[in-house]
């Protein structure tokens, strides 16, 4: 045909098998995204690298030890920390998810006066910088003469989790349908009754992602906790900040270790729950 | 009528357009991940200032091939030329065709004037002349009063109006048309259906739709290629591709058909003979070369319906009524012969008077003309 | 959606117990706070109740406003840096296939989900002067010298000086991007993600090029995104404490620390308390800023 005439349109040629809208097959995005997972990546990776290196020192590798682990492990103070962890970590879990769910569901639910103000209210301790609800609890600890302690820190803990429960339980009962209480209500069920055997199903997996997620922010939180706490009430986080203060050394990392596999295996199950209950609805949706 | 029908059953038009090609797709390949072939090998010319229409299921690929017509999607193999020039490796906004997409996305930012004038725009086209152009564009699509408002305050039609008039005013050579009326209820549908046509008509250059409605394609292209898992079945003008389907696919995608299997079993004086099981033999006068396993066709309004055995060279079975179904403008009837093979035939109601006296369980002869009946080798 | 007097019994055993513990938990401390932001504070470090604009004042002193000003630049710095490196990591996601796409996804996630103290404190081996950043640099020094050697060239280089990369407010900015990313990344996935493609090819398919269409029609229709991802970002880095207290030095002292610093060894909690609600303001100014705009988008898009 007429191709023997070059158009001006050679100027500018596609990549070879590359269609316009497929980014992530040009190099420079590649570049990009490879650049910014080691930018994630780099340095948990080394944090965790070095945790069993055998060396106190050096940062070159002087070869494999769980030393450090051991020393973790038989640290009474990091010992003392763990176990407050958990005690703060269990209460508070249990009482923000409750409090979380109880007023997730009312959030979704009910239409009352100042509802919108309410709404408000209920995301400040999220958003609000955890610096500031640090020293206000503190203050707040300190004009009620409340001396600081593991309770201190459970209560601190529970006043900016269970908003985070409450959001995650309100969004799963979005997707609930009124009419299957009215079903149950028409079938002769009690209210009670369909509470237990209707809407409650439906909430578990909000309930369970909401508890995980509490757990972790308790596991997690250093400000808050670093205000509220009492000498005998350090948490695992708020230790480890003080071994950093004194110095780096991979009994630190041993500890940093053990607190990412923790949380990351409760987030792993959080999303595994998840998963597994979004793939349930769907196919209970067709 | 009958005689024209008659001459082409002898040599039906097979597709080919004499006009000039503006479009030429050459074995066209378009692969997705390991052995799911969207676009299998498909060749076709597109002529100038042709209505052209992709029609199939969804999923046959019709929409790939489109989108490799724009340059969204790149040939696995094959070439494509557009204007006498091949398009591999260029770059969509460098092509001299534009599309209308079937989502309109017309920009939720830009107001309709915006619009319109973002091809010329980024382009480089000077203010001036952006104006003017834009203004004959939305007169072109009859929106010359709605330039400044925004396309959340448009209906669905006038949304669709906008998207064609930003494509018109880069004077493509080529529309494309991704299934442009899918969104539209059906009054709008038709309307617009006309609307197309008569655009097209006063611009002149080459449409190329995409759509999965075959009474979309058969009214408003002029040539008609029917796609079935990424190939082309046929490619004929609308009234050759209702008449004249070259294979059970097509026959049986555009309108309804009745099909019977048969075996060939001669040929005598120029006639094709085939056994059916549950007619008598059929004798179909038929050009081309067959054997083995066929299928012989007849569209249900083609089918009379009688008392009395019609006699003559009519292709003819008894049957009983099953179902009938009425329609205002026509009657559907359904039969059943003795071996149980359903026949569909449509009546006209062309007049008040002759609703058609037939009740379910009443013993018919049906029957047609030879020439009529379709010999479908594939 | 019920009306609440449908069953009274059951909404107020329902609302009751969060409600109080929000009010008596979360209310009334930062009623304390905001008190104590109008009080003095007593010879010998308590507070005392008083109504009094002396806290406020003095947070416009200049050592003070100069500390407040720092965060904001920090803070803007770092999310200048967010969503240039946010941006075209979150377009990559979403324009990945199908089968990609989750998995990148979770790679931004999963570091969030590692302990924020954790991630601060990695950084503190990687910028230390015997950290990795240095001992690479020493390295490639080394490797250099040793080209120079054999070029007869022996001391052109000098000797190796570890470079001071920790303690200051590079630092700190390097540790809030690198904890924020994530932050950034999400919101804009989520706008991208939802964003109808045939927008772009639109584009493209009228003359526009990649970069024109990047500017003209992208970005403006992921702009709700954007905002939301540039105030996250924002507020968390004006608001952070632990970043500039473990990577910072005397240069780079945020308001978050200053603030810690009058509930800790300076001992004078009304000052603190106005620190502390001045930087509530601005954060809940900034949200609602957010909140009108996105307000303003719906109303555009619909």
């Amino acid at each position: 045909m007429a191709s023997t005439t070059l158009p001006d349109v050679s100027t500018r040629r596609q990549k070879a098998g590359i269609a316009p809208l497929e980014y992530t097959r040009r190099l420079w995005l590649q570049l990009i995204l490879a650049g910014s997972f080691v930018f994630l990546y780099f340095p948990i990776f080394a944090l965790i690298a070095f945790s069993f290196n055998d060396s106190k020192r050096n940062i070159t590798w002087q070869g494999f030890t769980f030393d450090y682990y051991v020393k973790a492990f038989t640290n009474s103070s990091l010992h003392e920390a763990a176990l407050n962890t958990l005690i703060i970590a269990s209460i508070s879990t249990v009482v923000s998810t409750v409090l979380g769910a109880m007023i997730g569901l009312v959030l979704q639910r009910y239409r009352f006066p100042g509802k919108g103000g309410y709404d408000g209210l209920i995301h400040l301790p999220i958003v609000i910088p955890e610096v500031c609800l640090g020293v206000a609890m503190l203050a707040f600890f300190s004009a009620i003469s409340m001396p600081l302690g593991i309770a201190t820190v459970t209560i601190s803990h529970i006043a900016f989790s269970f908003p985070f429960v409450a959001v995650v339980v309100r969004a799963r009962m979005e997707g609930f349908d009124l009419a299957l209480e009215e079903a149950s209500r028409d079938l002769g069920a009690s209210e009670w009754q369909t509470f237990w055997n209707v809407t409650f199903p439906y909430m578990v997996p909000g309930v369970v992602a909401g508890a995980l997620l509490a757990m972790t922010l308790s596991l997690d939180d250093f400000v808050i906790t670093f205000f509220t706490s009492g000498p005998g009430s350090t948490t695992f986080p708020v230790k480890i900040y003080s071994m950093v203060r004194f110095s780096v050394t991979p009994e630190v990392n041993a500890a940093s270790t053990i607190l990412i596999v923790l949380t990351l295996a409760l987030t792993v199950a959080a999303m595994m729950i998840q998963s597994r209950s979004d793939k349930k609805t769907k196919k209970a949706n067709g | 009528m009958v005689q024209t029908r008659k001459v082409k059953a002898f040599g039906p038009d097979v597709g080919t357009d004499r006009r000039k090609p503006i479009i030429e797709i050459r074995n066209v390949v378009k692969a997705f991940g390991a052995g799911v072939r969207a676009v299998d090998d498909v060749s076709l010319d597109i002529g100038e200032g042709e209505f052209f229409a992709l029609l199939g299921p969804s999923g046959c690929g019709k929409t790939t091939l489109l989108r490799m017509l724009a340059g969204f999607e790149v040939p696995t193999s094959g070439d494509i030329m557009i204007a006498g020039e091949r398009m591999e490796g260029v770059n969509p906004n460098r092509r001299p065709v534009n599309m209308v997409f079937q989502s309109y996305a017309v920009f939720p930012h830009m107001n309709v004037e915006r619009n319109v004038g973002y091809g010329l725009r980024v382009t480089g086209v000077a203010e001036a002349e952006i104006k003017t152009r834009v203004a004959e564009a939305l007169s072109l699509v009859k929106l010359g009063e709605f330039g400044k408002r925004m396309p959340n305050q448009l209906s669905g039609g006038q949304r669709q109006r906008v998207a064609l008039a930003r494509a018109l005013v880069k004077h493509p050579k080529v529309l494309l048309l991704d299934e442009p009326l899918s969104a539209l209820d059906a009054k709008l549908r038709e309307a617009m259906q006309l609307e197309l046509v008569r655009l097209q008509k006063t611009v002149g250059i080459t449409f190329v739709i995409v759509t999965h409605d075959q009474d979309e394609a058969l009214s408003m292209a002029n040539r008609i290629a029917v796609m079935e898992k990424g190939k082309v079945r046929q490619v004929a003008p609308p009234a050759d591709l209702y008449e004249f389907p070259n294979s059970r696919f097509v026959a049986d995608f555009i309108g309804k058909m009745n099909l019977f299997e048969g075996r060939v079993s001669g040929v005598q004086n120029g006639n094709l003979q085939i056994d059916i099981k549950g007619l008598d033999r059929v004798a179909v006068p038929f050009t081309g070369s067959a054997s083995g396993n066929i299928a012989i066709a007849i569209r249900p309004e083609k089918v009379k319906l009688g008392q009395t055995d019609p006699g003559g060279d009519n292709v003819r079975l008894r049957g009983r009524v099953t179902e009938l179904a009425y329609y205002g403008n026509e009657s559907h009837v359904y039969l059943e012969n003795q071996t149980g093979m359903p026949i569909s035939v449509n009546l006209k109601n062309a007049t008040r008077t002759t609703l058609p006296s037939i009740s379910i369980g009443d013993e018919l002869w049906m029957s047609w003309a030879p020439t009529d009946t379709l010999v479908l080798t594939e | 959606m019920e009306d609440w007097r449908k069953n009274k019994l059951v909404f107020w055993i329902l609302y009751l117990p969060p409600t109080a513990w929000l009010v008596l938990f979360f209310t009334i401390p930062l009623a304390i706070v905001w008190v104590y932001s109008f009080g003095e504070r007593g010879p010998l470090g308590q507070t005392e109740i008083a109504i009094s604009f002396a806290n406020y004042i003095r947070s416009m002193e200049w050592t003070n406003l100069y500390i407040i000003l720092k965060s904001i630049w920090i803070a803007t710095v770092t999310t200048a840096i967010c969503l240039l490196i946010g941006f075209p990591l979150a377009m990559g996601i979403a324009f990945a296939s199908a089968r990609y796409r989750n998995v990148l996804l979770l790679l931004v996630i999963l570091p969030f989900w590692t302990n924020l103290l954790v991630r601060t404190y990695a950084w503190i081996a990687i910028l230390r002067t015997n950290g990795h950043v240095n001992w690479f640099l020493e390295w490639v020094h080394g490797l250099l010298a040793g080209v120079f050697g054999l070029l007869g060239m022996p001391d052109v280089l000098g000797t190796f000086e570890p470079l001071q990369l920790l303690y200051n407010q590079k630092a700190v900015i390097i540790g809030l991007v690198y904890v924020n990313l994530p932050f950034v990344v999400l919101p804009l996935y989520a706008t991208l993600e939802k964003l109808d493609k045939s927008f772009l090819e639109a584009s493209l398919d009228l003359g526009a090029g990649q970069w024109r269409t990047l500017f003209s029609v992208t970005a403006p229709l992921a702009w709700p995104g954007i905002v939301t991802a540039a105030m996250l970002c924002f507020i968390l880095s004006l608001g952070t404490y632990l970043t500039p207290d473990l990577l910072g030095g005397p240069d780079s002292v945020m308001i978050g620390n200053l603030i810690a610093q009058q509930f800790g060894p300076s001992r004078d909690w009304p000052f603190g308390s106005a620190l502390s609600f001045l930087l509530m303001y601005v954060t809940f100014i900034l949200l609602w800023i957010r909140a009108f705009a996105a307000r303003g988008e719906k109303g555009k898009l619909h």
